[in-house]
């Protein structure tokens, strides 16, 4: 036996490894999909994953189930606390839910393909650069994915603008439409905590690079999770003026904004 | 079938081993004229193969002669051959010259074997990149402009001159037994330099596949422009494991260390101006040249990656 079998009985359960080849992914011959995902390191990530998402966070997961078995989806969340730890954590609830698991996929920042290892790592657990054609893509392909509508507006705000909505594009929407693809809201309550900032020092940021250079303190706090999904939601792809786009985005952001609310009322302490 | 019955084609490039298997697969139905730029080959008493630069006027006398039905062009010199300028006269006068004689000469039908390196590698590139996709490898290097231009140039005749039926083809990485690219280079080292943390996605396809795509896309008149590659993709890094490549990490932050690395070691298998496909993907969708041509490849990555890992000590 290699280490790296050896390894791997050790970190991957092997309840878990069944589940992942139980679900069917588009691949080729040797695990990849064209985007990067590879089935053999999202068996690590979720490992690694369940202790954070179990011990660390805490997750409380309701309404999973809302999300179809089958067929083209868009999660759409509210972003927050500076990392995408929320992307991770509602792939998680769902990768894990005990029927009919699916492995979403999550749009990132356009920054993260240029970071080295960072980038390949977060394509092997089925992240994927958020471009409209990845999205629509893979829609095409019928696979759930996870859009943060607010994008760096979201991630990058301050703990003082905690659970205010920024702006949500209508990139999503359009998708949606075009892809008869079901939309399922999500309230992510919790993450806004694991990273609180203060200050976001702009220069740096631009000189680095990156979106946003927040003032913090250098640690993750384990703040409890809460997830609820809400019911999903359908539009039609008729030809509509961007006006009424806008409001089929205001309806999901008012959903988005209900479940959120839900969590803060759930909500027993911050940690 | 008499003699004057068969299709007269012209191939280009016939030094490669692409051209040498594409016509392999054509010599028992077609009359073949073979040319090269750079050297004579031998292809038997049947075949008349030249040595012609396209750009001299004795080139014209071959189109007099053998009164061609088509033409497969297959000689674009790759970007790691000669220099920029003579790549230049080669790849995008060379074969405007052989298109207006195509043209003259009233011929049919047309092949153009192009690369999906006019793509260019950009960290924004979304993955199954269409045909319609913009062609960014101009900005990123000059060593790429000719392969480019190339295809500009095919594209200015596919619609000023219809009746040519031009099918220009833009297959990934062509790969297998007697392939002389940069990446079948690396494959089969080795050693074999990685950029540190970067392990782009890449899609490979078998020499005796791209042979078949090419004489099928040549049996069937259906004018475009076709990405050509399998649905299948393997991580950079993890096909040179598969090859037996020991990888050799290339510090890659900030960009301009790994650019001042490979300047100085000028490797002709790890260029600098290709850096940039061994750090972002390109990964191409060829699902409508499938469709459209009737066409699956048949060697799946494992035997491409077993023939290399079985060959490091060239016999």
């Amino acid at each position: 036996m290699s280490l790296a079998s050896i390894l791997k009985s050790k970190l991957v359960p092997a309840e878990l490894s069944e589940q992942i080849n139980r679900i069917r992914k588009p691949i080729g011959s040797l695990g990849y999909d064209p985007w990067g995902y590879n089935n053999e390191a999202i068996k690590y990530g979720l490992s690694l994953t369940r202790h954070v998402y179990e011990k660390y966070f805490r997750v409380e997961a309701s309404g999973v189930e809302h999300i179809p078995a089958e067929g083209p989806v868009l999660i759409i969340a509210n972003h927050s606390g500076q990392l995408p730890i929320d992307g991770l954590l509602i792939g998680y609830a769902l990768a894990s839910r005990k029927e009919k698991p699916r492995i979403p996929r999550a749009m990132i920042e356009r920054f993260f393909p240029t970071v080295p290892y960072l980038g390949n790592l977060l394509n092997e657990v089925g992240a994927v650069l958020g471009d409209p054609t990845n999205c629509a893509k893979m829609l095409a392909n019928n696979e759930a994915v996870i859009v943060f509508p607010e994008g760096v507006r979201g991630s990058g705000k301050l703990y003082q603008d905690r659970y205010q909505l920024k702006r949500f594009g209508n990139g999503f929407m359009h998708l949606a439409m075009k892809y008869k693809a079901t939309i399922v809201p999500v309230g992510v309550v919790g993450c806004e905590e694991t990273i609180p900032a203060i200050a976001n020092i702009k220069p740096l940021a631009k000189a680095l690079g990156v979106p946003y250079a927040p003032v913090a303190l250098p640690v993750i706090l384990p703040a409890k999770v809460h997830l609820n999904f809400g019911p999903p939601m359908f539009f039609d792809d008729r030809e509509i003026p961007e006006e009424q786009v806008t409001e089929r985005v205001e309806q999901v952001k008012g959903e988005i904004s209900k479940l959120i609310d839900k969590g803060l009322s759930e909500r027993k302490r911050l940690f | 079938m008499s003699k004057q019955q068969r299709p007269r084609i012209l191939v280009t490039g016939v030094a490669g081993a692409l051209a040498q298997q594409v016509i392999d697969r054509l010599r028992d139905h077609c009359d073949l004229v073979a040319v090269d730029f750079r050297e004579q080959v031998y292809l038997g008493d049947d075949i008349p193969s030249y040595c012609i630069d396209f750009n001299k006027r004795v080139f014209e006398d071959l189109f007099r002669r053998y009164k061609f039905d088509g033409v497969i062009h297959l000689g674009r010199i790759m970007s790691s051959q000669l220099t920029r300028m003579r790549r230049y006269n080669a790849n995008v006068l060379g074969t405007q010259k052989l298109l207006d004689l195509s043209h003259k000469y009233g011929i049919r039908r047309v092949v153009v074997l192009s690369t999906f390196h006019v793509y260019g590698a950009v960290a924004y590139n979304p993955a199954l990149i269409d045909e319609e996709a913009p062609l960014k490898s101009v900005g990123l290097s000059a060593d790429l402009v000719d392969s480019v231009e190339l295809e500009n140039l095919a594209n200015i005749y596919l619609w000023r001159y219809p009746e040519l039926n031009i099918t220009i083809l833009r297959p990934c990485n062509i790969v297998g037994p007697g392939v002389r690219n940069s990446i079948s280079t690396l494959l089969a080292s080795e050693r074999a330099p990685v950029l540190a943390g970067f392990s782009p996605m890449m899609q490979f396809i078998h020499i005796d596949d791209m042979a078949d795509a090419i004489v099928l896309a040549y049996n069937k008149t259906q004018r475009g422009v076709f990405n050509v590659a399998p649905e299948d993709w393997v991580a950079y890094q993890h096909a040179l494991k598969l090859c037996g490549c020991q990888r050799l990490p290339i510090p890659s932050v900030p960009p301009i260390v790994p650019r001042l690395i490979l300047r100085t070691l000028n490797l002709r298998s790890f260029p600098s101006y290709l850096m940039h496909f061994f750090k972002y993907p390109v990964v191409i969708d060829g699902r409508a040249f499938g469709k459209e041509f009737g066409f699956t490849p048949r060697r799946p990555l494992k035997e491409i990656f077993r023939f290399y890992r079985e060959n490091k000590k060239p016999v």
